[in-house]
């Protein structure tokens, strides 16, 4: 007999209050690729898991007139693949989501878990700072919002207060001329947890980049969002030089470990390759190639 | 490739696979027993401690605890005798399943508990109280060697000290002083290897059922059930005529199940319980504690002359043992420079004793790492000379006849064909785009014979029932049906191959040693030709003519000639219906330690791209060509070359065990113990070369081990030909790759 | 907490089972339910050899509690054939020799069907990324690669 509980709201209210009263052994359980592992693990062994998949609101995706996307916290990234324009506004978002684990990971894993998992190697992060996702929180002490840049705390750590429950992810309307990519190094093809991720998002008028996010992750304790990275390539044609700017931003922004998984130098090093080669892929997006 | 043959060399659909396509079949974890209760292990936190004491009270005590097992309850084998078991010592197996004086790596079993459930097991385990007198610990070889190292043992000296080489072992053939004074040109090289484990998809489990009156049986994922018998009977003192070992089906092994490591507990834990106990290794378990091959280091040093002759070449090689003694030294030095007519050589190689898990035999264990650094540097030679690393090797090539260091002198072997071959594929003419480079290697493996049993049955209603010894890891019993059928000339489906266990079959050695076909078919050749002996002799009792006057051909038994008779033949199904007036059931047995096997010899070509900045080696053509003797089941052969090229690309990019600073596994899983996954990798193209062995009525080789051999170097030649850097350390990860282009960057 | 009672479809036939609150579907499976077709390699969703489907999505079953399955519909590798009639996977694999040992099969197959009720004619690249969460070391995945690739053109002929 196990002293975990498990139960599967219908409501949010229902949820932040189980979850809520659960104290410090409640979890959330939305696609399970991280929990799961963890409690097999031996590191956490929860008091009540709260299963949120059967509510509406963080179950949904919905598209608003003036071209903003709101994603609930527990959509699967397979889920969020099948919609039919997401992924043509959210190239990068999307393919950070669906880079994680296996087609069965993917098949479960969430945008809204991998943020709240708190790993600074999330590979749906970077992507989702570069496009200045706003996220929706309930708790006990009702509804607010943050910016994801504020959201990541730690190594396994957020800056949700006890109780919350991440709702949703909101991502603004584009601005014509913009698109996103994530990129990621890994040893292998598939299956890796990134070494180093970024996720750049780009808006191109005439050929001159006006706006321009940052997102670095694996190379520090939480993901980074990279300003002079972008401030490098805001105003410039993404000519050689703004690149060459930008990965050193980017090189000279991590703060990395020595892990299983790769060296400081290393890291720092591919940073800055990364960055240039997620550009081009937003670039070509942005401009419709 | 078939000559004539019906059956011999098609792809027949094998036996047990509908079972395996539809998940029916029972591998060890699958199976249960009304009554079961789980086992688990308490195993040691610390990489080197002495055992003050193992207080196992509380866990008896706890509800659903329904037996505890302690060192105390494993026979011991005392320091001083060996006692052989097949290529192990008990010794050290007995030390290996149950942490006796010391605790020799992290993960070391300790203690084990049968409880009602696995989770009671387990938390009656953490009830265990265990004195350690935690000690300073050592992983890598140069650390255990160090003057001021922590002594794993103070029974094993080196030089008359204590020390933590374990043993060593040398070939010499001719002089290696003089043979280097005539050469032109010498290269040595040092090179480093780490550490990879066999990496089963199926973790070691087993459920062991022991009887009020003490008899035992065990079903167990295992490459023996006669060595499970012999180990698990050893071990516990039980003998091993009240031991019935059942092999389940095995989810790979590669040499890693060859020894025991659950079923001596289960069984005691069984006994003392009355109850069947399972037990079921987790993946970290197996990472931690079960037995990944050595990591290694080398020195090689060949001198050849201008033209290309060999005149001499020595390798010095130092091989992880683990906690107790056994790293595969023969292989390496017996492998090393076996694929060459070398008139110099010498190969030496040291047993090294650190605080990790006692390594298992892994596919041709030592032999991927005694060639590794002789296919580099003939690498670098055959560069240095301006000729083709394949002509060099041809150059040198062994032959029949040729005397190699390692002792034997060779039969007729496709060796040279298999260079030939390599020469004119198209995948050595290809060309190479930008970042790309090729590397060709070979290699060799001594393959085994050993004893083997087989009965041939025939049913009542005509078709044969074969029972056979060994467990079958890749396809073996489709081999097995298809060489029955030839023989006896009749449709392969009429034939069904099982797989005996220790009370049903007669004594069968190990699946490994690339031996399983060889000496199966061996084994069940012999018992159809005495079956087709019993057949005849039953047709001439039925047509009143001498048994010398039948042949037996297609499935029939004919007269031979005109003058026997003018009778019509007699099927297989209409002499099954008259069995009994034969002088017994038309069947037959055979058990022979069986001889004759030959080496295997192959070669790879391997096609890489590299992605400078990234540091990233993909692999983008590769092709095994070997020498396989015969091809009896061409797809079960061909699924060897590309399982253990597969494995050597994992060894040569990507796989290592890496340890922190407590001499802990750091990545004791999937995630971070890194396979080729499927989309890493393009398809494995093979060549199959049929030099028949001679002493084999099949004409068979083993196959399944030489195919790692080769792979890591083929890798590396591959890489070197891409970015001009030679590794000479693996795995080639990426980080490694970047230093190694940036220092050779700033070295311009 | 006690036993937690699910109700749930499993190859197509209503299944109830006791539960722990924190058991994954792959115990519930195995233990309970003694169907042990899907097999656990890893226990930690980097292996496949646990795969079935979910509702039609291709999942872990080690990654999912035995609790979530209320009310879904699962798919296991013991569904897959009809009776004897074996799915042309099952029988592209045997014929192809797309097995050795045989423990990755039932994920391989499961995972492959899923890919092919997706994409019924993907690339051999499509293939071997769809599978990469499918480890196999006994045969290198190319005979499985081609096996795939094989039936997904045999069933879009026979389509």
């Amino acid at each position: 007999m196990t002293d975990t509980q498990y139960m599967a709201p219908q409501t949010l209210d229902e949820a932040v209050s189980a979850f809520a009263a659960g104290g410090d052994t409640a979890r959330i359980l939305a696609g399970g690729t991280d929990l799961l592992v963890q409690m097999r693990a031996g590191m956490v062994e929860p008091g009540v898991i709260v299963d949120i998949k059967k509510i509406a609101e963080l179950n949904s995706i919905e598209e608003t007139p003036d071209g903003s996307f709101i994603i609930g916290a527990a959509v699967s990234g397979a889920v969020l693949a099948e919609h039919p324009t997401f992924g043509k506004v959210w190239p990068g978002v999307l393919e950070g989501l669906n880079l994680i684990g296996s087609t069965q990971v993917q098949g479960r894993a969430s945008a809204g878990g991998n943020l709240c998992n708190g790993s600074p190697a999330g590979d749906s992060v970077p992507s989702m700072l570069a496009a200045d996702a706003i996220l929706t929180i309930q708790g006990p002490n009702g509804r607010r919002e943050m910016a994801v840049q504020d959201f990541p705390a730690g190594p396994g750590r957020t800056n949700l207060e006890a109780g919350e429950i991440l709702v949703n992810i909101i991502l603004p309307p584009r601005a014509p001329g913009s698109s996103d990519a994530y990129l990621r190094m890994i040893p292998r093809t598939e299956m890796d947890i990134a070494v180093v991720g970024v996720g750049v998002s780009l808006t191109i008028e005439n050929g001159t980049c006006t706006a321009a996010r940052v997102g670095l992750g694996a190379v520090a304790p939480t993901v980074l969002l990279v300003q002079e990275a972008a401030d490098a390539l805001i105003g410039s044609t993404l000519d050689a030089a703004a690149l060459d700017a930008a990965a050193a931003a980017c090189s000279a922004a991590c703060n990395p470990i020595d892990d299983k998984r790769g060296t400081i130098t290393y890291r720092t090093k591919v940073a800055g390759v990364l960055l240039k080669r997620s550009i081009g892929i937003a670039a070509d997006r942005a401009k419709g190639v | 490739m078939t000559e004539n043959n019906k059956w011999i060399g098609e792809r027949t659909i094998r036996p047990d696979g509908a079972e395996k396509v539809t998940g029916s079949a029972a591998f060890a974890a699958d199976t249960t027993m009304p009554g079961m209760i789980w086992g688990s292990v308490l195993r040691s936190p610390h990489a080197h401690a002495r055992i003050k004491s193992v207080n196992t009270s509380k866990a008896e005590a706890h509800p659903g605890v329904k037996a505890v097992v302690t060192a105390a309850d494993i026979v011991d084998f005392p320091l001083d005798i060996p006692v052989a078991l097949g290529i192990q010592d008990m010794r050290w197996m007995c030390r290996n399943v149950m942490a006796r004086e010391k605790a020799l790596f992290h993960g070391h079993p300790i203690a084990a508990v049968a409880a009602t459930s696995e989770a009671i097991a387990a938390e009656a385990c953490k009830l265990i109280e265990v004195e350690y007198e935690v000690l300073p610990h050592t992983i890598e070889i140069d650390d255990a060697l160090a003057p001021d190292a922590p002594i794993l043992h103070d029974f094993i000296e080196f030089e008359g000290k204590p020390s933590n080489i374990a043993g060593t072992l040398e070939h010499i053939k001719g002089d290696i002083e003089a043979g280097f004074a005539e050469a032109d040109v010498v290269i040595e090289r040092d090179f480093t290897t780490r550490p990879v484990h066999q990496g089963y998809i199926e973790p070691h489990a087993c459920l062991v059922s022991v009887a009020a009156d003490g008899k035992a049986t065990i079903w167990s994922s295992s490459q023996g059930q006669f060595m499970v018998r012999a180990m698990t009977g050893m071990l516990t003192g039980i003998p091993q005529s009240d031991i019935r070992a059942i092999p389940a089906e095995i989810g790979g092994g590669f040499g890693g199940k060859t020894i025991v490591y659950l079923e001596p507990l289960a069984t005691i834990l069984s006994k003392k319980s009355g109850r069947p106990v399972k037990m079921i290794m987790s993946r970290e378990d197996v990472m931690r504690a079960s037995g990944p091959t050595s990591g290694s280091k080398s020195t090689v040093k060949i001198g050849a002359k201008k033209d290309g002759t060999i005149t001499a070449a020595e390798g010095v090689y130092w091989l992880q043992a683990g906690g107790l003694p056994g790293s595969p030294i023969r292989g390496a030095i017996g492998c090393a420079l076996a694929p060459y007519d070398i008139p110099n050589g010498r190969t030496f190689a040291y047993d090294v004793v650190s605080n990790r898990s006692k390594v298992a035999a892994y596919r041709a264990p030592g032999a991927p790492i005694g060639a590794f650094g002789v296919e580099c540097v003939l690498d670098e030679i055959a560069e240095e000379l301006g000729i083709d690393p394949l002509d060099l090797r041809l150059k040198n090539a062994a032959k029949e006849g040729t005397k190699a260091v390692h002792g034997p002198t060779y039969p007729l072997m496709g060796y040279v064909e298999s260079l030939e071959a390599a020469k004119v594929h198209d995948h050595y003419k290809a060309p190479l785009g930008p970042n790309q480079g090729r590397g060709v290697a070979s290699g060799f493996w001594f393959n085994a014979a050993g004893e083997s049993s087989a009965q041939v049955n025939i049913t009542e209603d005509g078709n044969v029932v074969i029972t056979t010894g060994h467990p079958d890891v890749g396809g073996s019993r489709a081999g097995i049906a298809n060489i029955c059928a030839e023989i006896l000339g009749i449709d392969y489906n009429r034939i069904s191959v099982l797989i005996g266990d220790t009370a049903t079959i007669g004594f069968s050695n190990l699946t490994g040693g690339s031996r399983v076909l060889f000496a199966s078919a061996m084994v069940v050749t012999e018992s159809t030709n005495k079956v087709i002996g019993t057949l005849c002799e039953l047709a001439a009792k039925i047509w009143d003519i001498d048994p010398d006057a039948v042949n037996w051909e297609d499935g029939e038994a004919r007269p031979a000639g005109a003058n026997a008779g003018q009778f019509p033949p007699l099927t297989l199904e209409e002499l099954a219906a008259r069995a009994n007036e034969s002088g017994g059931p038309i069947g037959a047995s055979t058990q022979l330690n069986t001889k004759g096997a030959e080496g295997g010899f192959g070669t790879h070509i391997c096609d890489v791209e590299v992605d400078h900045e990234l540091g990233i080696v993909r692999v983008l053509r590769y092709t095994v060509l070997q020498d396989v003797g015969r091809a009896v089941h061409p797809s079960y052969v061909e699924g060897q070359l590309q399982g253990g090229a597969v494995q050597a690309i994992g060894w040569a990019l990507n796989e290592e065990y890496i340890y922190n600073k407590e001499g802990h596994v750091d990545n004791p899983g999937f995630l971070d113990y890194r396979m080729p996954v499927a989309s890493d990798l393009p398809m494995i193209d093979t060549y199959i070369i049929e030099i028949p062995n001679p002493n084999h009525p099949q004409g068979v080789r083993g196959v399944g081990e030489v195919p790692l051999v080769p792979g890591l170097a083929a890798v590396r030649n591959a890489v070197y030909d891409a970015l001009g850097v030679r590794f000479n350390d693996l795995p080639m990860s990426p980080p490694k790759v970047v230093e190694a282009l940036d220092m050779a960057e700033a070295a311009e | 907490m006690a036993k937690m009672h699910i109700s749930t479809t499993i190859n197509g036939e209503p299944t109830e089972y006791l539960c722990e609150p924190n058991d994954t579907m792959l115990d519930v499976l195995r233990n309970e339910l003694n169907m042990t077709g899907s097999k656990e390699g890893c226990g930690s969703g980097d292996c496949g050899s646990c795969s079935i489907t979910l509702d039609d999505r291709l999942v872990c079953s080690c990654l999912m509690l035995a609790a979530e399955a209320n009310g879904a519909k699962i798919e296991t590798i013991e569904g897959m054939a009809e009776g004897e009639k074996l799915h042309p996977l099952q029988q592209k694999f045997l014929e192809s020799a797309a097995l050795q040992c045989g423990i990755c099969t039932p994920g391989m197959l499961i995972a492959a069907k899923s890919l092919l009720e997706e994409n019924p004619d993907p690339t051999e690249t499509e293939v071997r990324y769809w599978l990469a969460g499918n480890l196999c070391r006994c045969t290198g995945y190319d005979k499985i690669i081609r096996a795939v690739l094989d039936t997904a053109a045999d069933m879009r002929g026979a389509a």
